[in-house]
């Protein structure tokens, strides 16, 4: 290329093929920053287990195991009992899975099998501007609205006003669009030459639906329902708001009235902040309480994701 | 059809319908469509009763207080208390968010996409990342809590903030929504057609100047998207800000430079969502507004995702 006009130019060896050193110094360089980057995804999930176990070991170590299967969690005065705070979640969580999985699994065949190709344009990014909405508001509109007017009257006796069915249902409202998502994609990928033999065969349309589409899709389905419940076990501000009980709470099973879990225990302790600090191990028991939160989920995902993956293998 | 055969007389097509269908209405079939239907129609009415209310309460307040509530600083007193504090608390941790979390999460898939070949290394970033995302927004903050507030505290907030800073939030908020750029980057990388960098290579481009030139300016849109929602996702997320010691509640400090507000107390919108939620009755109309304010900024967020995925979407 340097070679200056009318004279031929020498031939290329290896070397002129292998580009500048400049470019080649700088492939390396972009190479290692990517790989930084993409390194750092391990950095931070090492970070959150040492954080996590290191705290919880503290708190392990520290306190009276007898605490734990007290009968109330009350962290300021050194009650620890998990089981409150466990069934609490599980409590809350199972009442979001009852609505949010009729919905969820409805939306889904509905839209994957049902609805002409101009609804689904126009449901789908609906549900999505619902998955959007922030927890926050739907914890206020399950205290404000749902409670008085839907838990209240289901109740025998009536509710407190902030009570574990209402969380439950806003919970419920929160994971729907990601249950219709997750599982309308899974039908949604069932080839089409499934339903047209079961239509050959002179099935209905309702038979195709259930007894064609939805077991080819029942990995990705099942898949759903766990990503579901792991998101409600997680969840964190829809429990704080609308269940009650920000100081502790006594173990129930009743879900008309106030009530603790997992993450609603962590924002109550982080949220008097002060305490945390001053009381021995209320601090400490947070990190514990979120370690056994983190194992729960972890467990939940691990699971669905081997679901959606035996999806992938069949088709 | 028993009686004389004028009254049971049928066209031939329809007999042929019947015989094919059989003669009875399928009510089994109706109802099941109907119960579909129903449920479905059930969530998108949850939805709009839910902005209803919201709107119905949360409007009057804003109308009454005007650009007032929007600028406004957080307040005792209901009819003072405003969000300006919280939006400006917000703008900042979205900072944060757009200058970590994009430019980290966009190379960490561009190297899982495009330079990494299957090994256990990546096969494990990959594990992680998927699993990073579904882990629980408040393990962020406990993350953000014991690192930054607690370890690097005369670092991130020294003096009063004692660790609860700008810093520590914006920096727990950036890993929050890290996995979700890094998994839907990868996305919009993996559907760019194996010819396009085929086409690049052909003509002796390095890796690099195919990554630049070729895959992600044709990845852009898809990134865009995802990125505006990852962004979105950040902007309404509450628990982890609690953990790691957003303001709830007033504060009346002014910071006079950039390194003073970094290290200094903030607040955010949903924060002072939550913080409203939590007094007396008279707040109601705050908290309503407040949420409108954060529900109009969040559609105006995903509106603008769904335009640029339609108005770039491009099929192979």
């Amino acid at each position: 290329m340097t070679a200056a006009q009318g004279h031929p130019s020498p031939p290329l060896s290896i070397a002129d093929l292998r580009g500048s050193a400049g470019r080649r110094r700088r492939e390396l360089v972009v190479r290692v920053l990517f790989m930084g980057a993409a390194s750092l995804s391990i950095v931070i999930s090492a970070l959150i287990i040492l954080s996590l176990v290191g705290e919880a070991l503290t708190f392990i170590t520290q306190v009276d195991l007898g605490l734990l299967v007290e009968r109330g969690w009350f962290p300021r005065r050194d009650l620890f009992s998990i089981q409150t705070i466990v069934v609490g979640t599980l409590l809350v969580a199972g009442i979001g899975m009852l609505v949010a999985t009729p919905l969820g699994i409805a939306a889904a065949i509905y839209l994957s099998e049902y609805a002409s190709p101009r609804v689904r344009r126009t449901v789908k990014p609906i549900l999505e501007v619902l998955a959007g909405i922030p927890s926050v508001v739907l914890g206020y509109f399950a205290l404000q609205i749902i409670s008085p007017t839907v838990v209240d009257n289901v109740c025998p006796g009536g509710a407190d006003l902030s009570n574990l069915a209402a969380a439950g249902i806003g919970v419920g409202i929160l994971i729907t669009p990601l249950i219709a998502s997750v599982a309308e994609d899974a039908m949604y990928a069932v080839p089409r030459s499934l339903r047209e033999a079961s239509y050959g065969l002179g099935a209905r349309k309702r038979t195709t639906s259930l007894r064609i589409v939805f077991p080819a899709a029942i990995s990705g389905i099942v898949a759903a329902l766990i990503l579901g419940l792991s998101r409600g076990i997680g969840e964190t501000m829809v429990v704080a708001i609308a269940a009650g009980a920000t100081g502790g709470s006594l173990f129930t099973v009743n879900p008309c009235g106030q009530g603790q879990t997992m993450t609603g225990a962590m924002t109550a302790l982080a949220t008097g902040s002060d305490q945390v600090r001053g009381a021995t191990l209320a601090f400490p028991s947070l990190f514990f309480v979120g370690l056994l939160l983190f194992l729960f989920t972890l467990a939940l995902n691990v699971l669905a994701d081997q679901f959606v993956r035996r999806v992938r293998i069949r088709y | 059809m028993v009686s004389t055969p004028r009254a049971g007389a049928i066209t031939a097509s329809e007999s042929v319908r019947r015989a094919i269908q059989g003669s009875r209405t399928d009510w089994r079939s109706l109802v099941f469509e109907g119960v579909l239907l129903a449920l479905l129609v059930l969530t998108l009415a949850i939805l709009a009763w839910l902005l209803t209310v919201v709107f119905v309460n949360g409007t009057p307040v804003l109308a009454e207080r005007g650009i007032d509530f929007l600028t406004a600083p957080l307040s005792a007193r209901p009819e003072e208390a405003g969000v300006g504090q919280a939006i400006g608390g917000s703008l900042w941790l979205m900072g944060f968010v757009v200058l970590l979390s994009f430019p980290i999460g966009i190379g960490a898939a561009v190297y899982l996409e495009e330079y990494a070949r299957d090994t256990w290394f990546t096969r494990l970033v990959n594990t992680i990342v998927r699993n990073l995302a579904g882990v629980p927004s408040i393990v962020y903050g406990l993350l953000g809590l014991a690192i930054f507030v607690v370890s690097l505290r005369d670092v991130v907030g020294p003096g009063s903030a004692s660790g609860r800073s700008l810093i520590a939030g914006g920096l727990t908020m950036a890993i929050l929504v890290l996995p979700i750029v890094i998994i839907t980057s990868a996305e919009a990388l993996r559907a760019v057609p194996a010819a396009i960098r085929e086409a690049a290579f052909g003509v002796g481009a390095t890796r690099w100047e195919v990554v630049r030139s070729h895959v992600l300016p044709y990845a852009a849109p898809g990134i865009l998207t995802g990125t505006i929602l990852s962004m979105a996702r950040a902007f309404g997320e509450t628990a982890p800000l609690i953990l790691v010691g957003a303001v709830i509640g007033g504060f009346n400090v002014q910071y006079d430079n950039v390194i003073e507000t970094l290290q200094g107390r903030y607040t955010a919108l949903p924060t002072t969502v939550y913080y409203w939620a939590r007094q007396p009755a008279s707040f109601a109309g705050n908290v309503y507004a407040a949420i409108v304010v954060l529900i109009v900024v969040l559609l105006l967020v995903n509106a603008l995702a769904i335009y640029l995925r339609n108005r770039f979407d491009r099929r192979w």
